[in-house]
């Protein structure tokens, strides 16, 4: 009698990489808030620059269930040029949250100073209203005894499409590890209106701005590529498996020409107790 | 069932092994309680976090039930994990500890508390030397201290960094207690099937677990770091037919956040018990030794590894042999230290 084989194989499993269980992650950022400010710091309060996008909104939204709200400040900064759309999506994030709420108005610190740099490019003025905000924000801390939150995603610190010691500067980052598509998964979950999760994203410092033209690819490909990078795959293997080589170039490219922008001054190294290379002192000690 | 008596596993020929210390294996059908805790130590403070073991005594004493005869703190937890060049700040010598120990259980518990018996990870300085170690540890009337394991598998790759800070021990010991033969292994010690396999070949009965394990990987209901522990602990357990006693660090470090989990595992492999990944907790649960018989009689592994142990070292020793000596290297290579323990000498 002959043998009847039944041919198996590996169940259907998601080959979503990036796939998260926003659930878990809520809970883990929402722990990790309360322990790295309120545990670790004996700080309460938490300050969020609301720009009326998707990270500072998962942020605001965060930063309100590990706090609770009236421990809570969102302060939005617009400029002159900035978009009508980005406020409207600003209060609607304050209202959604029910945190408390201040407008900074940054245009007469940015312009009081590029009054004095007339041929400031549209990039040098980006830096210069992050740099702006980043002052605002960390002087609302100092008012209300809180701590800066970092809005910054994992896709942006890769491609360095941040302003160094701009927007970067806060020193707790509860969204730091997810890439961007993460972070609208995440936002789903939390609730964070869907007008806001669905438009597209901008650093909006140029009118008409949004990020991925900035970069030049959609972060749906470019988060899909970054994770098979970080997880230690090469570029031929990356674009063998399906992806269009000039992507694959091109965000192999920003995160290598982008690797100081992760770090903290390059400092020459004189004695043997030189800060951070000798002398190791965790951040929490 | 019918409880079995140590004698039964004596024929198996896996158990008994000569007690140095002249303490007797568990006696039969007296269960052990067992109390696996987890909290978030305050960086750096040792004061802060011998006050947080005084809270778990405490919250023991009140608790219904006998006091347990064992309980278990994690990895670190009298300074927390990652303290980089600070070891030696937060370093206490195993003697230092002992006695720490001992006066927080007399103020938590008055000064004429029954004696019991703790497992707790801390960094240890001997000798000029630091370590990363549990110590085991009688504490009580005729307290001592039964052992003192340090870390052989020093966590050197990714977020970890153990062998730039501390030396590598260089021994896995079992050892007698008022409660049963037993081994420590700390954190990744545990993940390496040759360590839990000398454990339950010394005779380890119990293998005590404190560890450290930063969680990561959220695309699941549970952090993927916590599915790999109960696997490696349950497979481990099931394998040698020991009981596994499992205590998780917990908190945020730096951002890095402690999956705490603390767990035993049944000499069948059988999950008994879990603390949650992300909240102290005391996970209080009794062990019967005489579970071990039935489990190593139902699941002879040990007793067959045991059988084809002179094979297989013959070929670790070949492997070995093929492998390149350490001449001159790093420290954990050359400065052999030969000495066990202070405590076991």
């Amino acid at each position: 009698m002959k043998t009847s084989y039944q041919i198996v194989r590996p169940a259907e499993t998601s080959d979503d990489e990036l796939r998260i269980d926003p659930a878990l992650v809520e809970r883990w950022l929402v722990r990790f808030l309360r322990d790295e400010l309120v545990v670790a710091r004996n700080i309460k309060k938490a300050v969020v620059g609301v720009s009326g996008g998707v990270d500072s909104a998962v942020v605001a939204f965060l930063c309100a269930r590990a706090l609770g709200p009236k421990n809570v400040l969102g302060v939005r900064m617009p400029y002159a040029t900035s978009s009508p759309t980005s406020a409207k999506h600003g209060r609607l994030v304050i209202e959604e949250t029910g945190i408390d709420d201040r407008v900074v108005d940054i245009t007469a610190a940015v312009d009081g100073y590029l009054a004095q740099a007339p041929d400031a490019g549209a990039q040098r003025r980006g830096n210069v209203m992050a740099r702006v905000r980043m002052i605002a924000l960390f002087d609302q801390s100092a008012k209300i005894g809180g701590l800066p939150i970092g809005t910054g995603n994992k896709s942006e610190r890769m491609f360095g499409y941040f302003t160094w010691h701009g927007d970067d500067s806060p020193p707790i980052n509860p969204i730091g590890d997810l890439f961007k598509t993460q972070v609208w998964a995440l936002a789903r979950h939390l609730g964070v209106p869907r007008a806001i999760i669905e438009k597209p994203a901008t650093a909006d410092l140029i009118r008409g701005q949004t990020d991925e033209d900035d970069l030049g690819i959609s972060y749906a490909q470019a988060d899909r590529i970054l994770s098979r990078l970080l997880s230690g795959h090469d570029v031929d293997d990356i674009i063998a498996s399906g992806f269009v080589a000039k992507d694959v170039l091109l965000v192999k490219r920003r995160v290598d020409a982008t690797h100081w922008k992760r770090h903290l001054a390059t400092t020459a190294m004189i004695s043997n107790t030189a800060i951070n290379e000798f002398y190791l002192r965790p951040v929490d000690y | 069932m019918k409880r079995r008596t140590q004698r039964l596993i004596k024929p198996l020929g896996l158990v008994p092994r000569p007690g140095r210390s002249g303490a007797r294996s568990p006696k039969s059908g007296r269960p052990i309680g067992l109390a696996l805790v987890q909290f978030a130590p305050v960086k750096g403070d040792v004061d802060a976090n011998l006050g947080a073991i005084g809270d778990a005594l405490a919250a023991l004493k009140r608790d219904a039930g006998p006091f347990p005869d064992v309980v278990v703190f994690p990895e670190a937890c009298l300074s927390g994990y990652f303290v980089e060049g600070a070891v030696r700040e937060v370093a206490l010598t195993s003697d230092n500890l002992f006695k720490s120990l001992h006066g927080t259980a007399a103020k938590a518990l008055g000064a004429s508390h029954r004696p019991f018996d703790i497992v707790a990870g801390f960094y240890e300085a001997d000798g000029g030397k630091l370590y990363n170690s549990a110590l085991y540890a009688t504490i009580g009337r005729s307290g001592a201290i039964r052992h003192v394991h340090r870390k052989l598998f020093l966590a050197t790759y990714g977020v970890f960094d153990e062998e730039r800070f501390v030396s590598r021990g260089r021994t896995i010991e079992a050892f007698d207690t008022p409660h049963g033969r037993a081994a420590i292994l700390i954190c990744e010690d545990a993940c390496h099937s040759l360590a839990t396999t000398i454990a339950a070949l010394r005779g380890a009965q119990i293998l005590y677990i404190p560890s450290a394990s930063p969680g990561r990987g959220l695309e699941d209901a549970e952090p993927a770091n916590v599915r790999l522990w109960r696997d490696i602990t349950r497979v481990a357990a099931a394998e040698h037919g020991i009981f596994i006693a499992y205590s998780g660090l917990l908190g945020f470090e730096g951002g890095k956040g402690f999956t705490g989990s603390s767990r035993l595992i049944g000499p069948f492999g059988d999950l008994r018990a879990e603390a949650p990944f992300d909240a102290p907790a005391i996970l209080r649960v009794d062990v019967d030794p005489v579970d071990l018989a039935a489990a190593r009689a139902a699941l002879p592994m040990l007793g067959d590894l045991e059988a084809n142990l002179a094979e297989l070292t013959a070929m670790l020793d070949d492997e070995a042999a093929l492998r390149p000596r350490p001449r001159r290297s790093n420290r954990s290579t050359v400065k052999v230290d030969r000495s066990k323990p202070s405590r076991r000498r």
